[in-house]
Formats: structure tokens, C-alpha cells, sequence
């Protein structure tokens, strides 16, 4: 591992801020936008949006600069989908949130508790958007979120059932279907994570679908079996947009990278000991297929997920994985045992790239420069689920 | 028959109580949905269970499946259930 702090990927010295960019953090008692100037220093909170409410994911669509979509719930009533076209000043519901088929009569049908994934389709597919549930569903809309469906044959295939398991074998807050990612060279190729259940891919727009679990290990000591799905999970996966035949996966057990149809390949295995290779969050830099970071939390015992030693860092790799870079200026060095959760870090487009990451204890951090520096741009906050980033039209 | 709604379903209806009727609580609960879009989902998930955190009380007494049969002087309350955090 190098000591040295890692320079941006662009080597470019001055940022080329485009376009403001803002923030979609997700709570679980409300949303906020974090709306940033140009060079990404100063931040203007708005919100709380659905004050109370329990939001999993909230995402723009890219397509048109100004549609936003809110996964809902509240501790007590049922799951619904809140739409904004006018940049989040004013929000439907949808007509028809993701709800799986009623079961035949005599069987026991699931129901979905959140949804807990958001992912805008294909560029050339206007209105199409995805949904991953809990417990695992995948969904689809074509018209901008207003009615879902359930979307290809997975829900109701009982291998599939067999595989996503029970709420005993998901996550302690219920199995999810997470990481839905639509190819931006064909619509036809997507791919998606089972929180238990394994990564899949299709070739044909969702008609047919591949397990994708080759090199991929499991918890070790009890002998669980590599090629079944059921014992993977994997936390978070993410296409690169440079390279879309390259993906990347942060996994339950460990940093993974895959190319094209080959085996994943346990990338982790080169960071420090001390800390491990095991977190939720991934974020693949825009332009440049080597580069990534994670956010390492502790695996070990049983598992308390918060940062390695109570000193919480970021690492890079700038070279696809083979070295890995700590970066932790302007974090607490001591005492901070943060937990951030897989849909909680992003990164914008920008040159050099912006990072960002919520902590469930209600902190957002910052960095301008691609990690070498952080700050804390809000404290105070409800425990954050998800931090996407957003270029309003 | 009158309906009683929790304050985290008032947004559906501006109101804490509202008319619907029906002979059974499935039929009342369709009748909202059409005065309330999407206030049912709400309470009764897409296999046709009240949702974990409602309640639904006629008349004092806990209702177990929507099936149940109502007279229409029976009074409907809807509660979210005394859980929180």
C-alpha cells in the first residue's frame, strides 16, 4: 500500500465545474436536496421532504434534467413511489406503486415492504424506470413512475424464491434486490444483486437471466456451497461508465472486480489487514476504469459495520485494484464509528471528481478533489440511507 | 357508515373521519379507495392482508380478515398500531 495521498485520476489542476451539482439524501425520516454552487463549496439545504416518512432511495432521471422519484414508506403504513417533475417543489404519488401478483388463491403470496432501489432506464427509453424491493423484486415503469408492474419472469420463478430465501437470510431491515444496472450501450443488457441472493444478467431485457457468481467467495467455516446463490451477497455493484464490460462489487465478502465474462476476481485482498475489504458503498470514477473507492467497514466478530479501529478512511485504487490508497484528511482520527450504508456514497461528473457520503449518524461529507481532502457539509441529520448525486436541467 | 382515520392516512382525506359504505370492510375499503386514491395500499398489501402496523376496529372489535360482514350502522376505525422509533 502507498502512504502517499493519491493524486485525482485527471491530473488536471484546476476543477472545469460544468454545472452546479446537487445532492438527493435520503433519510429515514425524510429527504433533503443539497443544492451546491459552481465549485462546489458552499451547499443550500432544502427540505425536509416527507418529513416522517422512511425513504429508501430518492433519484433524478438523467433524461430529462428535472423528474425525481422517492421510495416511501412510514413505519406504519405501506409503501408507495412520490414523483416530482419540477425538481422536487411539489410531489405526486404514483398511481400504482411496484406490488408483486396475487398469489392464486390457496398460496401465499409476497408483498412488497419498500422499495428500496431506483434506477432510470436507457436513455433511448424515455419513462422507463427500474425498482429492486424488499423483500427481492424487480420492477418496472414506462411512464416516468406513475404505474409499476412487475417486471420479467424472476418474482414468480421459485428457483429465484429459492435463492432470495426469507427475511431470516436478508438483511437485518429485510432482503433487497439492489444495484439494478441498465447498460447505456444496450438496453438489452442489465444486471442486478441479491441481498441474499447473488449477482444475474441478461442479454435480452430482462426475459432471461444468468447467475453471475464465479470467483465470488462465501463466509467461511460452514461449508456453504460457492455456486449457490443463496449464499452471496453481494452489497453493492457497479458498471464503469467508461468501460461498461468492466464491474466492480463490493460484497459481504470482500472488493471484487469482473471484465467482460470472466470470473470475479477478489481485488480487496491487497488492503491493509488491519482494515479489510469488507463495506457496503462503491463509487466508480466517471472516466477511468482503474479507479474506485470504497468505504471499509468492520467484519469481523459480529460484524459491527462502523469504521475499522474507530478512525473511518476512504480507500482508492487508481490501478483497478491491485494497490490501494488511504484517505482520511479531515475525518476524526480517533472515536468515530461511523456506518455508511450502500446506497450512501456517490460521485459526480465533475473534473476533478466530487465524492460524497452520508453516515447513519446523520453526517454528509465532501470531497473536492477526489478524496484527498473531506469536510463535513451537514451535520444533525436523520439516519442517512442514500446520497445520490444530480445536475438539474 | 362512519369511518375513522389515523393521522398518518390524513393526507389521503384532509379529515379524521369520512363516510364509505359497503357489507363487508373490503367493500368500505374499495369505497375509499375511489373517494382516496391509493389510501388502501396503504393498509392492505397486494395479497389482500392488513398491513403489519393497522388496526382495523368495528365496533370495538378487532377485525382479523377484510371478509368480515358490516351492518351499516357499524362504525370503522382504522389505527395505526402503538409502535414507533
Amino acid at each position: 500500500m502507498k502512504k502517499k495521498a493519491a493524486k485525482p485520476a485527471s491530473r488536471k489542476p484546476k476543477s472545469k465545474a460544468s454545472s452546479a451539482v446537487s445532492l438527493l439524501v435520503a433519510t429515514r425520516k425524510g429527504a433533503w436536496l443539497m443544492h451546491g454552487d459552481a465549485a462546489r463549496k458552499n451547499w443550500r439545504i432544502a427540505g425536509p421532504h416527507f418529513l416522517g416518512h422512511i425513504v429508501s432511495h430518492v433519484m433524478l432521471d438523467p433524461r430529462d434534467g428535472r423528474t425525481l422519484l422517492a421510495a416511501t414508506k412510514t413505519g406504519h403504513i405501506g409503501p408507495t413511489m412520490m414523483r416530482s417533475t419540477d425538481r422536487g417543489r411539489t410531489w405526486q404519488e404514483a398511481k400504482q406503486p411496484p406490488a408483486f401478483a396475487k398469489a392464486p388463491e390457496g398460496e401465499k403470496g409476497r408483498a412488497v415492504d419498500h422499495t428500496f432501489w431506483l434506477t432510470p432506464g436507457h436513455r433511448d427509453e424515455p419513462g422507463v424506470w427500474y425498482a429492486g424491493t424488499s423483500p427481492q423484486g424487480l420492477f418496472r415503469t414506462n411512464d416516468g413512475g406513475v404505474t409499476w408492474q412487475p417486471f420479467s419472469p424472476i418474482n414468480d420463478d421459485m428457483t429465484y424464491r429459492k435463492w432470495m430465501g426469507t427475511a431470516q437470510d436478508g438483511t437485518p431491515d429485510g432482503p433487497k434486490l439492489h444495484s439494478i444496472i441498465v447498460d447505456s450501450r444496450d438496453s438489452k443488457h442489465m444486471l442486478f444483486g441479491m441481498s441474499g441472493g447473488g449477482v444475474h444478467e441478461s442479454k435480452d431485457g430482462g426475459n432471461s437471466w444468468q447467475v453471475i457468481i464465479d470467483g465470488m467467495e462465501v463466509v467461511e467455516g460452514f461449508n456453504f456451497d460457492r455456486k449457490d446463490p443463496a449464499f452471496h451477497d453481494p452489497h453493492c455493484v457497479r458498471i464503469c461508465p467508461s468501460n461498461p464490460d468492466r464491474l466492480y462489487q463490493q460484497n459481504h465478502c470482500g472488493i471484487y472486480r469482473r471484465d467482460g465474462d470472466g470470473a470475479w476476481v477478489r481485488i480487496g485482498r491487497s488492503m491493509p489487514k488491519t482494515v479489510g475489504d469488507i463495506g457496503f458503498p462503491l463509487v466508480v470514477h466517471p472516466r477511468n476504469d482503474k479507479t474506485l473507492w470504497v468505504l471499509p467497514m468492520d467484519g469481523t466478530t459480529v460484524w459491527p459495520r462502523t469504521s475499522p479501529g474507530g478512525r473511518p478512511s476512504v480507500y482508492t485504487t487508481r490501478n483497478a485494484g491491485k494497490t490501494w490508497q488511504r484517505l482520511d484528511a479531515g475525518f476524526p482520527k480517533s472515536q468515530a464509528w461511523w456506518t455508511v450504508k450502500r446506497q450512501a456514497m456517490s460521485g459526480d461528473a465533475q473534473d476533478p471528481v466530487g465524492l460524497y457520503f452520508g453516515t447513519t449518524s446523520g453526517e454528509l461529507w465532501m470531497s473536492r478533489d477526489e478524496g484527498r481532502k473531506w469536510s463535513c457539509i451537514a451535520r444533525n441529520l436523520p439516519e442517512i440511507y442514500a446520497v445520490e448525486t444530480a445536475q438539474f436541467a | 357508515m362512519k369511518v375513522l382515520i389515523p393521522g398518518a392516512l390524513r393526507s389521503y382525506t384532509d379529515r379524521s373521519k369520512v363516510e364509505a359504505h359497503g357489507a363487508t370492510v373490503a367493500a368500505v375499503l374499495v369505497e375509499l379507495e375511489q373517494q382516496y386514491p391509493g389510501i388502501r395500499f396503504r393498509m392492505i398489501d397486494e395479497q389482500d392482508r392488513i398491513r403489519r402496523h393497522i388496526r382495523l376496529f368495528v365496533n370495538g372489535g378487532q377485525v382479523r380478515e377484510i371478509s368480515q360482514s358490516l351492518d351499516s350502522n357499524d362504525e370503522l376505525v382504522i389505527v395505526q398500531a402503538l409502535s414507533g422509533g
